[in-house]
């Protein structure tokens, strides 16, 4: 019984870093770019929504309305002055611009909000739990978590494979030459895709920030867990980073259950392990 | 130096009849290495005439420099964009606390011994992260860290999460004199960088050089020309390492602490070397020295305002990848046609440059 | 009138001119072909007027406006479509998908749907599957459908010929009657000489990268389409 509460509480937890991945995933599945900045744009969601929370009195889950618009605006703003001028000119570019941008975000917030933790007060529903029959306990915020990482997934799954731009965002992401060739605008639907990305960075951003505390270096781990669960599930399929998160977020419990100070690591452990047996994850489906 | 071939040049119509040779060492090269004797002769002198913070600040710059140039080796010469070096500095750092401290290994031997072992656990790491391409090894290799750095907090004989000191009787091994033992380190740490520096330069100029750049512009062309595209790259990861490795021990010998945080970390080992290497000039010897140089000025000059001089920095490395991505040192040889430290053999026309340019 | 004009057009990769200073000049309602041998800049003169190649402005004109420095995706807007050489089919869209991408270019006209599946009835039958699983000849109906869609005036055809079956060639073939009977202009790029002759009205013929003779195709000098082509 033990261990199906270890199972359950990692699945939970796989919601949180599937929601981490989704945007690292779209913006790799569709223009191929891999963006280190995007743990820090979590961390980033956070922030906003932080000052949202403190200007308007708003709880967190309201000031979604104000941050998911804010980032989605951000991102688009970025791909379209900004990142698509990298596209075109092999890895380093993409790589070291986005790295610029995490360390001007990082060292933005340091200025902005000091080195200090930071959390998101969303009241009761963070502690209520679910009494299970054998004993178990299941969080409602985790249990809410990872309902919203479903939602997600099943809401962009509808996105890419029953509306007009899905589909040009699959062509793109085919052959974006081609694309281009049959009167796709790839700059635009680029940006459109990395704001996009953006609104589920910052769900995932004010989610995370609820149950825990950030600060300006918070970033860069996310990114890691967004990588790993996206390398796990196996790149451009979208449930397959569900499991991916699942995956990394049972090896975690596991691991905690051993010595609570393994949780980290023996998820790292568990994708490097992965990465040796299937390097093309457990659901592939984009080539490289 | 330069080895004299006359002869057509097929294909180049405009060559056709005009002698050529082919070339290593420029005029510029030789004044060059002129000015840097003197430079190097200066360096050395420093302790006999500067005081404790010049050589901190140039021992800084010194490994700094070494570490921007394997970083330059790895990604712009063999194409492998780490992103994991603070890998092998942290692990570099903590075999020689623990070398000293536990085994009351000397701490010479401990610091030539610190390179090896990160070029050893090179090994087994690349064949996890060679598996990856592009920049899923760049985040492969962050992940490794990570784990070296959660290893270390974990590992009480390491001091776990709040990691080792260096003891006063090991640094007396140096000197027991502080200030010779400034100077001692200083110099340790003048003598690495160039013997970095020298492995880094004669592995370019040498057919494994040419062996990288053709892996580098083309991996399937060059593998199908017969160059062992695997192990070249399997060999300059695993020097690398080790050189980073070494370079770690003088690092936290310096710093006389290491924690998980400060030997793993990306910033401050990886980030800014990518940045210096970025903005000096990728691929070029010269761009990791402007690099550093950039750095460092940014950073002694804004010393008073907190951490704006990293975020100038990523502005300043964003604008050049994106204005110039050659970088400061590709813009000058563009502009003046300049090498510093010629790697290349260069083909010339003896007939005058307007005839090509015509 | 004159649909589609280049004027003195020269394209480059890198370093590398493909086309050195080309002229030509194509109808309303008249269907073209450029031919020419391997190498010879046939493709490369598509790409340069779907605007996939940098050229200078003045250089190509649609209707006597200047469309040299637009984007490809710009210029399906004005109505130059493309079936690029090799089909270059969306591998993860399904046939009905790849028809529907035609029309991102929101061109009102006579082409939809259903009118692609009269024009090509396999295609209906065949269009909830993923495009890479058809045939050569049903892929290369599905890349002409797609180019329809967005309602081109001028359709360039790259190759429509290669790698299929005399008689798959000569089904689509037949299919460019309905097309240019919609008031679509036509230009072919193919190596099958005799085909692109058959199809058109005139043709040009390129030799590495220069126009070497253009001609209608009747009554024509064989011996200098000979000389053109090979450049003796």
């Amino acid at each position: 019984m033990q261990w199906l509460n270890i199972l359950i509480q990692g699945s939970l937890l796989g919601g949180i870093y599937a929601l981490f991945a989704i945007g690292l995933s779209m913006s790799f599945g569709i223009m191929r770019l891999v963006n280190i900045a995007h743990g820090d744009f979590i961390v980033l969601s956070g922030y906003v929504a932080l000052v949202v929370t403190q200007a308007t009195g708003l709880d967190p889950f309201s000031s979604l309305a104000i941050v998911v618009p804010v980032m989605f605006a951000l991102g688009y703003v970025l791909q379209r002055g900004l990142l698509n001028q990298t596209l075109s000119g092999g890895l380093l570019p993409p790589l070291l611009v986005t790295f610029g941008i995490s360390i001007i975000i990082q060292n933005g917030l340091l200025q902005g909000f000091g080195a200090y933790d930071h959390r998101l007060q969303e009241g009761a529903i963070e502690t209520a739990s679910l009494h299970l029959p054998g004993g178990i306990d299941v969080g409602v915020y985790p249990l809410l978590v990872f309902a919203v990482a479903v939602f997600a997934i099943a809401s962009l799954q509808f996105l890419f494979y029953r509306t007009g731009v899905g589909r040009a965002f699959r062509a793109v992401s085919d052959d974006a030459n081609t694309a281009e060739l049959m009167g796709i605008d790839n700059r635009k639907l680029y940006a459109l895709a990395l704001g996009i990305a953006m609104i589920f960075t910052a769900i995932a951003g004010v989610l995370f920030g609820i149950r825990t505390i950030f600060d300006p270096a918070a970033g860069p781990i996310r990114l890691i867990l967004a990588f790993e669960a996206v390398i796990i599930g196996g790149l451009g399929s979208m449930w397959g980073t569900l499991i991916g998160g699942m995956v990394l977020g049972i090896a975690q419990s596991v691991g905690a259950a051993l010595d609570p100070t393994w949780q980290i690591l023996a998820g790292h452990l568990a994708f490097l392990a992965i990465l040796i047996l299937r390097p093309n994850g457990l659901f592939p489906r984009t080539r490289d | 130096m330069a080895d004299h071939v006359a002869g057509d040049v097929a294909g180049q119509s405009a060559a056709d009849s005009a002698p050529v040779h082919v070339e290593r060492a420029t005029k510029a090269s030789r004044i060059f290495a002129v000015l840097a004797a003197v430079v190097l002769a200066a360096l050395i002198s420093l302790p006999w005439w500067g005081d404790i913070g010049w050589m901190r600040l140039i021992a800084e710059m010194a490994y700094y420099v070494a570490l921007a140039q394997l970083w330059n080796l790895l990604a712009g010469y063999a194409g492998l964009v780490s992103v994991g070096q603070q890998a092998y500095v942290g692990l570099g750092g903590y075999m020689l606390f623990y070398l000293t401290g536990v085994w009351n290994v000397n701490v010479y031997l401990a610091l030539l011994l610190a390179g090896p072992f990160a070029g050893l656990m090179s090994i087994p790491v690349s064949f996890a992260v060679f598996r990856l391409r592009g920049a899923y090894f760049a985040i492969g290799t962050w992940v490794v860290s990570e784990v070296f750095s959660l290893f270390a907090s974990l590992i009480l004989v390491l001091g776990a999460g709040s990691g080792l000191s260096l003891t006063v009787p090991i640094l007396q091994e140096i000197s027991p004199d502080r200030d010779v033992r400034g100077t001692m380190l200083y110099l340790m740490t003048l003598t690495m960088s160039l013997f970095v520096f020298a492995i880094v330069y004669l592995l370019l100029r040498s057919r494994h050089g040419l062996a990288l750049t053709a892996i580098r512009d083309s991996e399937p062309a060059s593998a199908s020309l017969g160059v062992n595209t695997f192990r070249t790259k399997f060999i300059i990861y695993v020097a690398t390492a080790a050189c980073t490795g070494l370079i770690g021990g003088l690092i936290f010998l310096q710093k006389l602490r290491i924690s998980p945080e400060a030997g793993f970390s990306i910033n401050d080992w990886t980030v800014v070397v990518i940045f210096m290497v970025v903005i000096g000039g990728i691929g070029t010897l010269e761009g990791p020295f402007i690099g550093m140089l950039v750095y460092i000025a940014l950073r002694e000059f804004l010393a008073d305002y907190g951490t704006y001089y990293l975020i100038l920095l990523g502005l300043l490395a964003i604008a050049i990848m994106l204005k110039a991505p050659m970088g400061i040192w590709g813009w000058v040889i563009h502009r003046y046609d300049l090498q510093l430290f010629p790697v290349g053999r260069r083909l010339k026309l003896e007939s005058a440059d307007d005839a090509s340019k015509r | 009138m004159t649909l589609l004009r280049t004027h003195n057009l020269s394209a480059f990769y890198g370093d590398f001119q493909a086309l050195f200073g080309i002229d030509v000049a194509v109808e309303q309602d008249e269907t073209v072909a450029i031919i020419g041998a391997n190498g010879a800049g046939k493709t490369t003169l598509l790409r340069a007027i779907a605007g996939a190649l940098a050229t200078a402005p003045e250089t190509v004109l649609l209707d006597g406006e200047p469309i040299g420095h637009k984007t490809p995706h710009e210029i399906v807007r004005l109505g130059i479509a493309m079936v690029p050489e090799g089909r270059r089919l969306f591998s993860s869209l399904s046939v009905e998908e790849n028809l529907l991408l035609g029309t991102h270019s929101n061109r009102a006209g006579p082409w939809n749907l259903r009118r692609v599946y009269e024009l090509f009835p396999r295609l209906h039958e065949l269009r909830r599957l993923p495009a890479t699983s058809l045939s050569g000849g049903q892929q290369q109906m599905a890349a002409v459908g797609r180019a329809l869609m967005s309602n081109p005036r001028l359709l360039l055809c790259d190759e429509l010929s290669l790698g299929l079956a005399p008689i798959v060639i000569r089904d689509i073939y037949q299919c460019l009657g309905a097309i240019t009977a919609e008031g679509t202009t036509v230009v072919l790029v193919e190596q099958d000489i005799n085909r692109a002759l058959d199809a058109s009205t005139r043709f040009y013929c390129l030799q590495e990268g220069r126009l070497a003779l253009s001609a209608p195709t009747k009554n024509f000098d064989r011996a200098a389409l000979t000389a053109a082509y090979f450049g003796m």
